[in-house]
């Protein structure tokens, strides 16, 4: 009993842990408004693809292709917005691209049995590519208008107190939480992940969960990847290299486990969190880069050193 | 020493599993280059005798001579460098590697960790000429390989690590006739050269062609040796099975009604081969036979999990060539898997979760999953069918074995499932939960279910079932009324020796 909550409250611990210590050390501007909307802000874009991660490292599978899908989004929607369509066919547009991608994966994945990290390698190499082609390697100017309000660090109405972005990511995690933990959908991805074949002597349709999971995750990253033109008003092919360990890192930290059958959405967005503010105290502190890749590294591996040593126990 | 007539000596060797008695005051004597076959039921004790002589397990008591000299292997290692080799039922060569890798696995020639490829070719060269197959090369990949040829490489394996007791668990399982005739040659081989081998079979047949003497388990105690010339085929499998019907079967009364499920001539990919049956509401058929008859492949072909090749089944009246588990489950057809941790019950999963799992819908309202009730309707099962748990969220790895079956076929009883296929129900698990299942299967009948259960332990099956067919390489025999069967009956079916 004490083992299982501990596995939720272990990332919420360590976040904790990291805020009040840099509270400590940076008295008075770490915990600053303006600073911790700036962390809020940082966060969505890993936050946002965690969320789908989420679902496929439950299911026992590897998304590695969400980085590479980040700058395809981005580029779709900048090209879109390039050529006279409105902000929101422009989003959605890069969106349903992604989430193309992901049917892709999931279609590899389930009817030719290649494992999910060769196809996801396959596919976040032809993701990049795709988005440099069809950017023609470089960045593309767009017409961003009022889409970058999304990503303002103060809000265009203050009563939000947090940029829009940050608020789609709250409300879609709330939305996966239930569908992961409140829908037949959720349960079997669950199920999948602790055990394929019970799954599949319970009648679980296996092939069809997996590729709602991989379409899922497609998408998640589609949305980021609007974000981040958002963020940076141009649609850049190279952007977000090699995020798609951040995310699976944020999703890992966060008690997910890549044996499968484990994992929670809150959990995820507090291993996003952990990292953002590990990132932004150490920039404060004036700590040099190299360091703080260390730490997210170090702190990799003992969030699933403390998951093996819980699986232990647990047998 | 080398004029010492008895090459193993296993005296008074015990070993105790929790509650279970795996190996009971057991003797074994096998002479210098003799063929001896060790044979009894699934359970008897073979398997562990076979762990104990290579070192695998630590008897409990009892002692061994290997040679004349005290043998107590303290790891497989040792047994190996004692001079035993095991070749297991499943073969443990390395696919990826050559023929000439594989044979010196882990006895490597070398020179300061450079390996000398000419002195260990040299070696399996010889090794395969002695088994007089040098058609076979030592650069060959193992995974080009038939099943016969792999036996052969773990033979040679054998040869080359100078074993001098060469331990076969089921050799001829997986192999065609010409592959068996072929082994043989190489046992007769290995014989000549005074190598001794502890041959396990169920195969009597085979036995009767191959072995010196035989040694009889059962219930892991020694029942009976000799010369295999002195005996038949029917008092081996007298003192294999003698042993009365315990009265741990509760009866419930139930009867047969009008056919459900009609098999016409399925065939599986591999096995089963022309299974043609039909079952009855409110009936138990049970399905005898070997390991490796093809009485799991039948019941998974039928559920879905495997292809099925060809043939119909006729279900409530309906035909179909196949359909996947999730459309099984609509029809209201439940599996419980002979595989229980690996496939029965997801261990990382809740109790709840796990006895709910394949109707999950019946606790949806509005889109979503309704946790309180899915919870209500888990524990009306966990109370019906007396699941021992703390906690229903507890996760199912916490149970004991007979607990976690209890879960799975509560799964079963709560999406309502018509026809239950049951494989191997109580293997596993303790004395006492075993005879909560039988009355479980016997409510069932009762209550008009159709019940098709499979099971290596025959007292189970004469003691639960109303008819039973036996299975033989595939091939389905007649069902016949259970009382027109016996152990000995059954054991000779299974054996292909009285094909009903």
């Amino acid at each position: 009993m004490l083992k299982r909550a501990l596995a939720v409250l272990g990332p919420f611990l360590a976040l904790a842990f990291v805020i009040a210590l840099f509270a400590i050390l940076l008295p008075g501007q770490f915990l600053s408004a303006y600073n911790l909307k700036t962390v809020a802000t940082q966060t969505v874009i890993v936050g946002v693809c965690a969320i789908g991660m989420t679902f496929v490292i439950v299911s026992g599978g590897i998304d590695l292709s969400v980085g590479s899908t980040i700058a395809l989004s981005s580029v779709v929607s900048a090209l879109l917005l390039r050529d006279g369509a409105s902000t929101l066919t422009a989003v959605l547009g890069g969106i349903a691209a992604c989430g193309a991608l992901g049917v892709v994966n999931g279609l590899l994945i389930t009817r030719l049995r290649i494992v999910p990290f060769i196809v996801t390698l396959g596919s976040m190499g032809v993701a990049r590519g795709l988005a440099k082609y069809l950017a023609d390697e470089q960045k593309v100017d767009a017409p961003v208008g009022g889409l970058s309000a999304l990503m303002a660090k103060t809000p265009d109405p203050a009563w939000l107190l947090l940029s829009p972005g940050v608020w789609l990511m709250l409300v879609l995690a709330a939305l996966a939480a239930l569908v992961l933990t409140r829908t037949v959908f959720g349960v079997h991805a669950l199920a999948i992940g602790s055990s394929e074949p019970t799954a599949r002597l319970c009648g679980v349709r296996v092939e069809r969960v997996k590729l709602s999971i991989y379409a899922l995750s497609g998408l998640c990253a589609g949305l980021a990847g609007s974000l981040q033109l958002a963020r940076l008003t141009v649609g850049d092919p190279t952007t977000a290299l090699g995020k798609e360990l951040d995310v699976i890192a944020a999703v890992v930290i966060g008690g997910g486990s890549l044996a499968g059958g484990s994992g929670s959405i809150l959990g995820s967005l507090l291993g996003a969190f952990l990292m953002t503010v590990l990132a932004n105290g150490c920039t404060l502190l004036g700590v040099p880069n190299y360091v703080q890749e260390m730490l997210v590294g170090a702190i990799i591996v003992a969030a699933v050193a403390a998951d093996q040593l819980r699986r232990k126990s647990a047998v | 020493m080398a004029g010492l007539k008895e090459l193993l000596t296993v005296r008074g060797v015990s070993k105790r599993f929790g509650a279970q008695q795996a190996l009971a005051d057991v003797e074994l004597h096998v002479a210098r280059g003799e063929v001896h076959a060790l044979v009894g039921e699934n359970g008897a004790g073979k398997s562990t005798l076979i762990k104990v002589l290579a070192g695998a397990i630590t008897p409990d008591a009892g002692s061994m001579l290997l040679d004349g000299q005290p043998f107590t292997p303290r790891d497989p290692l040792a047994a190996s460098r004692a001079g035993i080799a095991v070749i297991y039922q499943e073969l443990s060569l390395a696919p990826d590697l050559s023929v000439l890798d594989n044979v010196m696995l882990g006895r490597e020639r070398h020179r300061a960790g450079v390996l000398q490829r000419g002195a260990m070719r040299k070696r399996v060269l010889e090794a395969l000429a002695l088994l007089e197959h040098t058609d076979i090369t030592p650069e060959r990949k193992v995974s080009e390989l038939g099943p016969g040829a792999r036996q052969l490489i773990e033979v040679a394996r054998a040869l080359c690590s100078e074993a001098r007791l060469v331990i076969m668990d089921e050799p001829t399982s997986s192999l065609g006739a010409a592959d068996v005739a072929r082994l043989f040659k190489v046992i007769a081989r290995l014989r000549e050269r005074g190598v001794s081998v502890i041959y396990i079979s169920h195969a009597l047949e085979e036995l009767s062609a191959i072995a010196d003497r035989y040694t009889v388990l059962r219930d892991g105690a020694h029942v009976k040796s000799g010369a295999m010339a002195d005996t038949s085929r029917a008092e081996l499998i007298e003192a294999m099975v003698g042993r009365a019907l315990d009265d741990a079967f509760p009866k419930v009364a139930h009867h047969p009604g009008e056919p459900l499920l009609e098999l016409d001539r399925i065939c599986g990919a591999r096995l089963p081969r022309d299974a043609s049956m039909t079952l009855r509401r409110g009936e138990i058929l049970g399905i005898a036979g070997l390991v490796g008859a093809g009485r799991t492949e039948l019941l998974r072909a039928l559920f879905g999990l495997d292809p099925i090749k060809s043939g119909a089944v006729k279900l409530a009246g309906v035909v179909d060539h196949g359909k996947p588990p999730w459309a099984r489950l609509a029809q209201r057809v439940g599996l419980l898997s002979e595989a229980r941790k690996e496939e029965g019950v997801a261990l990382g999963l809740s109790v709840v979760d796990n006895l709910t799992l394949a109707g999950l819908a019946q606790s949806v309202r509005g889109g979503f999953l309704d946790r309180t009730a899915q919870r209500a309707a888990a524990q009306r099962w966990i109370d019906t069918v007396g699941v021992r748990t703390k906690d229903p969220l507890q996760p199912i790895a916490e149970l004991s074995g007979g607990n976690q079956q209890k879960v799975a076929l509560a799964r079963l009883l709560h999406c309502d499932a018509d026809v239950l296929l049951l494989d191997e129900p109580t293997r596993g698990i303790d004395v006492g939960s075993k005879a909560e299942i039988y009355r479980l299967i016997g409510e069932l009948a009762a209550r008009g279910k159709a019940v098709l259960m499979c099971s290596s332990y025959l007292p189970e099956l004469l003691g639960v079932c109303d008819r039973i067919a036996v299975m033989h390489r595939g091939q389905l025999g007649a069902a016949r009324a259970t009382s027109e069967w016996s152990e000995t009956a059954i054991m000779q079916a299974a054996h292909g020796a009285a094909h009903a």
